[in-house]
């Protein structure tokens, strides 16, 4: 039998479930492969918690040719930002220093569709927290 | 012994017998008077005055609220999406009331020739004067979507509003539409403002720095006031970006508690947000964020009659096109607001008295365009109306003017919420075109889009309004349709709501690779060409001389 990556992560989601019951679910299991990837290569292999990570992103993109953003993890050694939803899902990694000031950062991003925004952080102890936002592209034009 | 209602009902029948002279008027004066209006147990001390949308109608208007205003998600079923009798049963109105006829659309046709037409700046003022005699430090606060929406407006680019608001001293205001006459022009008039301009939402977009003054702090009654203001949050969106093309909206949360905090600090004892966000918004602003008192909430044109409560935040509500007055008096001391009382004040305009001051102000900035205002254009047999999340009929005229006039297959009106209504036998003046359709960006475009595309404009705007996620609503109706006739599921998810999706004029299913010829108008595009829509509606009107609507059923909604 071919275990895939996907149902490995499925299991090891049901094994956590069992020793803390509000268990997160992860981003990267709705979204696509591309994403997965990035996630586990980024963390090591270690599937992301919840935790004190936060992305900061209109609801919906004035111009999705632009969009600010900014995400915030106190204690993160680095931080990965993803578009799931662009064509190369890839955006920017942010490393900080023990001298850092503050572990967050702002950058604009441009926005193929309405998609999520996924920031996955590593924190200095090697574990790894993510959180997702959902940054709507509209048409627009018939606001009252 | 005869009943209120009962009287009411013998005087409509009477007036149908009579034609419509002067008997609704003394309907009106026989339910109601100015001092049962006005009259108001004064509380506390302090009193805030809320006066939001009113789309610079400056005159009575007929304005029929929606019989359709769907909520979906978390929203489904509460206040302000319970209309008609069912709002009636929720406040325990009785039907052929002067609640009724203000609030709901029952029974509309008649109880407006009953209780007479609503709003009128003049009346408006009436009552703002009556509650400063009892008040003098009351505060007055304009909710925006005041400079615009009539044809004197869009000639004047705002100025006959701003003189006559400037008249009415208002202590701030926030804004929407205030941004079409284009941030040169907001420049030029915020400048010489007696009051301020507060949008703690709008932001410079290159350098990411407040754009506008945020709050301001009023020591009324020995307390501190604070109301931090919140403009429309979707304006690069939902009107044109590029009008106004360095600055940035948006809800920003974060930034509402920020300021929050800082007022605290600088010891406000009350909080109010005067808010352009729509009541769905701001009751997720409330469950959001800590420590706002009172939300004046405006953009959705709802009439609420008493505050919402969510949390420890109440939320007024109050109408829109000058119908309606708020009335708030709190009892507020160090340790936040211990008492208030609230009151709807609906403006009926055969029963308040129009204030001769501005009365005369009003008539100053219309006698330049008078003649041309008051032009009869045609007339028509049907309510000619606009609100409701589907259609109206004053839409639904726009849209066969689009067709006819354009020879388009398909035509695209946006779901605006602002334009008074007409009844049947009103004559329809080039003043009354102009209040449903008056804008900076009025060109009726002509063009081809595919099926796919059709579809792919009805979900976008559908989420505008269906999102179970208040943040994501833009607070407008659903595009108006004529020529083809579609299914929408309200509960379904962005891209499955729409469907059958079909031509009038051959009955068939719209093809998503085939083209059809579109013809709308408000587009956000730059450059877009075509004729002002008012001429396109004044010339079917005036070829139709008279006009019928039928009843609309080409939009089936299910999911409610």
């Amino acid at each position: 039998m071919t275990v895939t990556r996907r149902e490995a992560l499925g299991l090891a989601v049901g094994g956590a479930a069992a020793l803390t019951t509000l268990r997160f679910t992860a981003p990267a299991f709705a979204a696509g492969n591309a994403v997965e990837d990035a996630i586990l290569e980024f963390t090591g292999g270690a599937t992301p918690g919840s935790g004190d990570i936060t992305i900061g992103a209109p609801e919906i993109a004035e111009n999705g040719n632009t969009v600010p953003i900014e995400v915030s993890a106190p204690g993160a050694a680095s931080i990965m930002l993803l578009a799931a939803g662009n064509p190369s899902p890839g955006v920017a990694t942010f490393h900080f220093s023990a001298l850092s000031g503050a572990q967050e950062a702002k950058t604009r991003i441009r926005l193929a569709k309405t998609q999520d925004i996924i920031a996955v952080a590593k924190m200095q102890d090697g574990s790894a927290i993510t959180t997702k936002r959902s940054v709507k592209v509209t048409i627009g034009g018939c606001g009252g | 012994m005869i009943s209120r209602r009962d009287f009411l009902q013998a005087g409509v029948a009477a007036a149908a017998i009579f034609g419509a002279g002067n008997f609704p008027v003394l309907a009106a004066r026989q339910a109601l008077t100015q001092n049962q209006l006005l009259d108001f147990k004064t509380t506390g001390n302090v009193t805030i005055i809320h006066f939001t949308d009113c789309h610079a109608q400056v005159k009575p208007i007929w304005f029929r609220e929606p019989s359709v205003n769907i909520g979906v998600g978390a929203q489904k079923g509460l206040l302000p999406h319970i209309t008609g009798q069912d709002l009636l049963n929720a406040f325990n109105y009785q039907t052929g009331t002067p609640e009724a006829y203000a609030l709901t659309s029952e029974d509309f046709v008649s109880l407006a020739r009953s209780y007479g037409k609503m709003g009128g700046l003049d009346r408006v003022s009436t009552i703002v004067k009556a509650i400063r005699a009892e008040r003098p430090d009351a505060l007055f606060l304009d909710g925006g979507d005041t400079w615009h929406g009539s044809m004197t407006a869009l000639k004047t680019d705002g100025q006959d509003m701003v003189n006559l608001m400037n008249a009415l001293n208002p202590d701030a205001m926030t804004s929407h539409w205030e941004f079409t006459y284009g941030i040169d022009r907001v420049n030029e008039i915020v400048e010489e403002l007696p009051f301020p301009f507060l949008g703690a939402n709008i932001f410079d977009s290159e350098w990411d720095e407040p754009a506008f003054e945020p709050y301001k702090i009023f020591e009324r009654g020995g307390a501190k006031v604070a109301v931090i203001g919140q403009a429309f949050p979707y304006m690069p969106i939902a009107n044109p970006g590029w009008m106004f093309p360095n600055l940035s909206f948006g809800i920003r949360e974060a930034r509402i508690q920020e300021m929050v905090e800082e007022v605290k600090q600088e010891g406000a004892d009350v909080v109010v947000l005067l808010s352009h966000n729509g009541f769905d918004v701001d009751r997720k602003v409330a469950q959001q964020v800590s420590g706002i008192d009172v939300i004046l909430s405006g953009h959705t044109h709802d009439a609420v009659p008493e505050p919402v409560k969510v949390g420890k935040t109440m939320i007024i509500a109050s109408g829109s096109n000058g119908k309606f007055v708020s009335r708030l008096d709190l009892d507020v001391d160090k340790n936040g607001i211990k008492d208030f009382t609230y009151k709807l004040i609906p403006v009926f305009s055969d029963v308040i008295d129009p204030d001769p001051e501005m009365a005369a102000l009003i008539e100053k900035e219309r006698a330049p365009f008078k003649e041309e205002l008051e032009e009869v254009i045609g007339t028509t047999d049907s309510l000619l109306y606009r609100r409701g999340n589907f259609n109206g009929t004053w839409d639904d005229l726009i849209c066969q003017a689009l067709i006819e006039e354009r020879d388009a297959d398909i035509a695209l009106s946006p779901g605006f919420r602002w334009g008074p209504s007409l009844l049947p036998g009103d004559n329809i003046t080039r003043e009354d075109i102009h209040n449903a359709t008056s804008m900076t960006y009025p060109n009726a475009y002509r063009t081809e889009m595919t099926g796919q595309y059709l579809h792919e404009i009805l979900e976008d705007v559908a989420d505008n309004l269906f999102n179970p996620d208040p943040y994501y609503q833009q607070g407008g109706d659903m595009v108006r349709v004529g020529g083809m006739g579609y299914s929408i599921d309200v509960s379904k998810p962005v891209g499955e709501r729409v469907s059958n999706m079909t031509l009038l004029k051959t009955g068939e299913t719209i093809d998503p690779t085939k083209t059809y010829v579109v013809s709308g108008w408000a587009s956000v595009g730059e450059d877009t060409e075509g004729p002002e829509i008012w001429q396109v509606v004044e010339d079917y009107i005036s070829r139709k001389g008279t006009i019928t609507m039928d009843p609309n059923s080409t939009v089936r909604v299910t999911g409610v």
